[in-house]
């Protein structure tokens, strides 16, 4: 019962908690979640989200440290470009694997996590290391690269306007725009795309993969900008993985994986008070979002929205 | 040359034998037509598994534990994905990570937080006479742990039993086919719980062994990957038993190339060699591509 309220205070308690743990850790869940759900609702499954996260934040902090008295706001939009760009490279290979080679997108962005923790570890060891060259991290960033916190005495910062921004826009695109109709014909069925509504299913699920990694990139950028301040390899706590819980509880939805980040976020800064006041490990966190992807496939809530899409990957296996 | 070879090879085989615990057991999971993502939690629930049986009750007992472990997890994804019909893809992540959370919780809970140095007694390796005395391949071959004989065993039963039987011909059958396999009678859910369960099985087998010979202890995520490249290996063995052991030993001697390389002294960045048997998974999924080999309903169901 202590864990339980420990939990509640730490995410709800007081207006820090909200303001200031909740939705800050609630904005990286926002991208790699819209970042997976928008993936799935054209049949991409992009299980990189992670990977994608860390090259954005790699990128974003290079530019972040390499700036030479450039104005905050050009840093700030360069570093959301730079982590952008970032992810969606990164994707951008697991989508070259599978058009070229017919390697499953699924095996591929996994593998690709691995990867990318490897060149994080290698960054901060190597060219992004502070000056000592002592600690397996980057110097802090100079003040022109933090992103501007929302309110006054909070930690909420552009980040997570930013990522509800984006989850509004791609709601509209996908529900009301020609290319969102074109995404969700090719996940409803990337064959009967093809020769019944002549949609070139290739070209609009490279689209989708690389702006999925762009938005899983985004959050690295807002973690690094936003909070951190520095690179260092325990940044992701393995948000692009509770990213696929979030996506899932948002019914693949955009404009609900806005609460469902949130959701997540309260659950996250719970669980870090209830380690800190109750001794509950925090890996409990984990257990819970595991829990809820599987009764949520159980409720079959998603089951006609996860799309088939598979199928059209060419030579959708090995 | 001997010197370093032998080394190597030993350490290629020591490495290779849980992916290919792993890796055997997804081969036979994939041949009834179910792609188990829940792999990786499978092995890390094993590395638990076989930890705390082993501490209560031996290290014999302890792989037994591990195997129990692997199954229990798998059975959660047979749950999901033949009774209850969820996409295979997304309920093996789901388990996947619910095993690496699972684990680590479990394994505070059990130990404090300061178990971290708690460690266990690892099997020895058991020199084969006469055979041992080979030159370069005997070493490496026969002075290894028990598990790794354990798959000289099993592997040539399994490929037999894939290819040369009533049951692995329905197996196959059920992959490839499964309305057709309904018609010859097959009890296809009952064939592909079986199938996952067997994974489940030599999943956990896998991570006991990661514990109980070699490493002696347990650390959170500790499977690091291995249930992902096991599915990998699957793909490059071309779903044969023997290829998957062929795949398998590629994967040992990627990670075993570390050893060989610090024992040289070169120098290079140490991420390296993290990223090495990643990269090599995807070299080779690209350039051995192709499904051919694919049983023909894999993750349609």
């Amino acid at each position: 019962m202590d864990a339980l309220l420990a939990l509640w205070d730490g995410a709800f308690g007081s207006s820090y908690a909200f303001w200031s743990a909740t939705l800050v850790r609630a904005t990286p869940l926002l991208f790699v979640g819209l970042a997976v759900a928008v993936a799935f609702r054209a049949g991409v499954l992009n299980i990189g989200a992670e990977g994608q996260l860390l090259v954005g934040a790699i990128v974003a902090s290079s530019i972040a440290l390499h700036n030479a008295g450039a104005p905050r706001a050009v840093v700030i939009v360069a570093m959301i470009v730079g982590g952008a760009a970032g992810g969606a490279a990164w994707a951008g290979i697991a989508e070259w694997l599978r058009r070229r080679f017919g390697v499953l997108e699924v095996i591929s962005t996994i593998m690709l996590n691995f990867v990318a923790l490897a060149l994080l570890s290698w960054v901060v060891r190597g060219p992004l290391q502070e000056p000592s060259g002592i600690y397996p991290q980057s110097a802090a960033f100079p003040e022109a690269s933090h992103w501007p916190f929302l309110i006054p005495g909070q930690r909420l910062h552009l980040g997570f306007l930013l990522g509800a921004a984006l989850a509004l826009g791609a709601w509209f695109l996908l529900a009301r725009s020609a290319a969102g109709f074109r995404v969700r014909v090719v996940g409803a069925g990337a064959r009967a795309a093809v020769s019944a509504g002549g949609v070139d299913a290739q070209r609009t699920i490279t689209t989708v993969f690389l702006l999925s990694g762009a938005c899983a990139g985004l959050a690295g950028a807002s973690e690094v900008g936003g909070v951190t301040w520095a690179l260092y390899e325990g940044l992701s706590p393995g948000y692009g993985y509770t990213a696929i819980a979030v996506a899932l509880l948002a019914r693949l939805d955009p404009r609900w994986v806005v609460l469902s980040a949130v959701f997540f976020g309260a659950l996250d800064a719970g669980a870090a008070a209830m380690q800190r006041d109750a001794g509950v490990p925090s890996v409990v966190g984990q257990v819970v979002v595991a829990a809820v992807v599987l009764l949520v496939l159980a409720s079959g809530a998603v089951r006609d929205r996860i799309p088939r899409a598979r199928a059209a990957a060419p030579e959708a296996l090995g | 040359m001997d010197a370093l070879l032998t080394p190597f090879l030993e350490a290629t085989l020591r490495t290779a034998t849980p992916l290919a615990f792993a890796a055997l057991g997804e081969l036979v999971t994939e041949r009834s037509g179910v792609i188990n993502l829940g792999l990786e939690g499978s092995i890390v629930a094993g590395c638990l598994g076989a930890l705390v049986v082993a501490g209560a009750a031996g290290p014999a007992a302890g792989f037994l534990g591990g195997a129990a472990a692997g199954v229990l997890l798998a059975s959660l994804l047979a749950l999901f994905v033949i009774t209850l019909r969820t996409d295979q893809i997304i309920a093996g992540t789901a388990v996947t990570m619910l095993g690496l959370g699972l684990t680590g919780t479990l394994y505070r809970v059990l130990y404090g937080v300061g178990g971290a140095g708690l460690s266990t007694p690892t099997v020895a390796p058991y020199t084969i006479p006469l055979l041992a005395d080979i030159p370069v391949l005997g070493p490496a071959l026969f002075r290894q742990t028990a598990p790794t004989y354990a798959l000289y065993v099993a592997l040539p039963l399994i490929a037999w039993w894939l290819h040369r039987t009533h049951g692995g011909l329905a197996l196959r059958a059920t992959g490839e086919r499964a309305e057709s396999a309904v018609a010859a009678g097959v009890p296809v859910a009952r064939m592909r719980w079986a199938a996952i369960l067997f994974g489940g099985a030599m999943g956990g087998l896998g991570g006991a062994t990661l514990v109980l010979a070699q490493v002696g202890s347990f650390n959170e995520g500790m499977s690091a990957g291995r249930g992902f490249i096991a599915i990998a290996i699957v793909v490059l063995g071309r779903w044969s038993a023997w290829g998957t052991a062929a795949a398998s030993l590629v994967f040992g001697g990627a990670f075993a190339l570390q050893y060989l390389f610090q024992s040289t002294g070169l120098d290079v960045p140490y991420s390296l060699f993290l990223a090495f048997p990643y990269v090599l998974t995807l070299a080779l999924l690209a350039l051995l591509r192709g499904r051919s080999a694919a049983p023909a309903g894999l993750a349609q169901g």
